[in-house]
């Protein structure tokens, strides 16, 4: 089939857009002024800034705690939820908890974060419980939103597999309890790390939330960002961003050399 | 919260599995509960308390009078001296947020944003999605991997980037300079624009990603054979390739337009004042005004626009389901 250019050319200007601003962002954070548009030479004086600045790192550390605590409870919650969606049948409340699990992936953030300040702060003068905010409360806020985007990736993997292993396993005499240990577990993990990370991504990065529910003390690290950030442009951030991008990119590289073998190891076998 | 029972466990318990049964099993059985019952309490349980409950709670002190109090709003009901309870609730908010006009333009501005800005990230996003859906293997993991990436990296600081580039003294106005294009700086910061632009540019990847899962299914004998009856590249896509991914385009526009309503964010580092999104005035009716009551009457009424929309994308799939 003949291809014009102009699909190419619409999807490289779409490339563009998408990162443009994250290459500015890393060339920026090597600049050894501060302003961000005049190059002043080649620096890493915003790193050493960076890795000084005591406020950043404690934040950075209350919200790696925060993200990984999330995460790990959001994994356990949003894999059950997925597990009674996909194979109890029918159940009293199953419309419920189909709404419940995945109205938060588009529930404005400002919403969230208020019902569950109200929330919390109206349990604490009903039942002494949970004593003020701070960590714990950003961690059930977040495990609370951060289930629905788990218990999408685990239900849509928990569906494609096939059943017939479970059902064998069932047969052969093993309970339930067994059957999900041995079987369903070891087949939807590669889902349940995906779902984690994604969890413990969304958690780092949350802004809205963690404002409303945190307390003093508990700042995370887009609070300490943004709070800085509003008073306009600081290239220590930008260092900070080079570093986050820096991660990601490995890590996504990672997964892509994974996928494109496998995908090559398939058309072989196939 | 009860689950009905379910025969085959029981009928099952009956042979190899009751072996099985450890103690606890069967202290759970004594409390008339099956594992299976247990299984589905522990994420209903959170998701009511978590998620159900606190707009409940917020429905209440929506209903509620602001006071100089801690917390800040007036109790549910009050104890008369004769012992009655006096339900106090009135709808003073809501009446208040109808009759105020920076409510009812800030409700339809946020909309008027989120739609353009859903607008502009489908058509930026449709020809990325298509491109990739089209390539062939590895091209096609590596690309969808680059789509990805943005979105795994700080929302916040994606946001911050866009300050460099639209500022007075930033990358655009220098560049367009140098250029000689313009003489005076072009005023793109703390606009209406910029906000647009941020939002299209957060928001790409959710526009992308549905598109992509729909388009990458698109069978290509129907382009060879609509190709083959005459029609040009253009007709072919009018015609085949855009009607059968409307369900992408719905998906990604809900997820895009959606979240972009509530946005607090982008409006509150890119926008002017003049720039009013209904997020950032329920953060400062909370924040700055301290009127809880107020701030969570925004918060219902901005749940009903949001709940519509979600309502009535259900409808229109299980139109389309029962069609098929």
């Amino acid at each position: 089939m003949r291809r014009g250019w102009t699909l190419p050319i619409l999807a490289a200007l779409g490339f563009i857009f998408l990162y443009a601003p994250i290459v500015s962002l890393i060339v920026f954070s090597f600049n050894e002024s501060r302003l961000v548009t005049v190059w002043a030479g080649f620096s890493t004086r915003w790193y050493v800034a960076l890795f000084t600045d005591r406020q950043i790192l404690g934040a950075a550390w209350v919200s790696l705690k925060i993200a990984f605590a999330s995460a790990t409870l959001a994994t356990v919650l949003g894999t059950l939820a997925a597990l009674v969606l996909a194979r109890f049948g029918r159940f009293r409340g199953r419309l419920l908890l189909t709404g419940m699990a995945t109205a938060p992936l588009v529930m404005p953030e400002v919403i969230t974060g208020l019902s569950l300040l109200l929330l919390f702060i109206s349990m604490e003068l009903t039942f002494g419980w949970p004593a003020g905010r701070g960590l714990l409360t950003v961690i059930i806020a977040h495990t609370t939103f951060c289930l629905a985007f788990v218990a999408v990736i685990a239900g849509s993997r928990l569906r494609d597999m096939d059943e017939s292993l479970e059902e064998a396993a069932q047969d052969l005499g093993a309970g339930p309890v067994r059957v999900f240990f041995d079987i369903t577990l070891p087949v939807i993990a590669p889902a349940l790390v995906a779902g984690w990370l994604l969890a413990f991504t969304l958690s780092l990065d949350d802004l809205v939330i963690a404002s409303f529910v945190s307390g003093p003390g508990a700042s995370t690290l887009p609070m300490v960002i943004f709070s800085k950030v509003r008073l306009g442009v600081s290239p220590d951030v930008n260092a900070l961003a080079t570093i986050i991008i820096v991660i990601v990119a490995l890590s996504i590289a990672t997964a892509g050399v994974i996928l494109t073998r496998r995908a090559r190891r398939g058309t072989r076998g196939g | 919260m009860s689950a009905r029972p379910d025969p085959g466990a029981d009928a099952a318990g009956l042979g190899a599995r009751a072996v099985r049964r450890g103690r606890t099993a069967r202290l759970l059985a004594a409390l008339g509960l099956s594992g299976r019952t247990l299984v589905i309490a522990v994420p209903m349980l959170w998701l009511l308390v978590f998620f159900l409950v606190p707009f409940f709670v917020l429905g209440r002190i929506s209903l509620a009078e602001v006071m100089i109090a801690r917390p800040p709003y007036s109790p549910l009901w009050d104890r008369a001296a004769d012992g009655t309870l006096n339900i106090i609730a009135s709808l003073d908010n809501y009446r208040f947020l109808l009759a105020d006009a920076l409510y009812r333009n800030a409700y339809l501005s946020s909309i008027g944003i989120a739609f353009t800005s859903t607008v502009f990230a489908l058509l930026i996003g449709y020809p990325i999605a298509y491109y990739v859906a089209r390539s062939p293997e590895p091209r096609r993991t590596i690309l969808l991997l680059l789509v990805i990436l943005p979105f795994w990296t700080s929302f916040l600081l994606r946001v911050y980037a866009w300050i460099g580039f639209l500022q007075r003294e930033g990358l655009i106005n220098s560049t367009l300079m140098m250029l000689g294009v313009i003489d005076t700086p072009l005023v793109l910061m703390q606009t209406t624009l910029a906000v647009q632009i941020g939002i299209v540019y957060t928001y790409l990847p959710f526009m992308i990603l549905p598109l992509y899962a729909n388009l990458v299914k698109l069978d290509d004998q129907l382009l060879e054979a609509s190709a083959d009856l005459g029609a040009g590249p253009v007709t072919t896509f009018l015609t085949v390739t855009l009607p059968l991914s409307v369900p992408g385009i719905i998906a990604g526009c809900m997820l895009v337009f959606i979240p972009a309503i509530g946005e607090y964010v982008i409006p509150a580092l890119l926008g002017g004042p003049d720039t009013l999104m209904i997020g950032r005035v329920l953060w400062d009716e909370f924040f700055s005004s301290r009127d809880w009551p107020v701030a969570a009457s925004v918060a219902i009424v901005m749940l009903f626009l949001v709940v519509a929309p979600i309502m009535w994308l259900q409808s229109w799939l299980d139109r389309r389901g029962l069609n098929q």
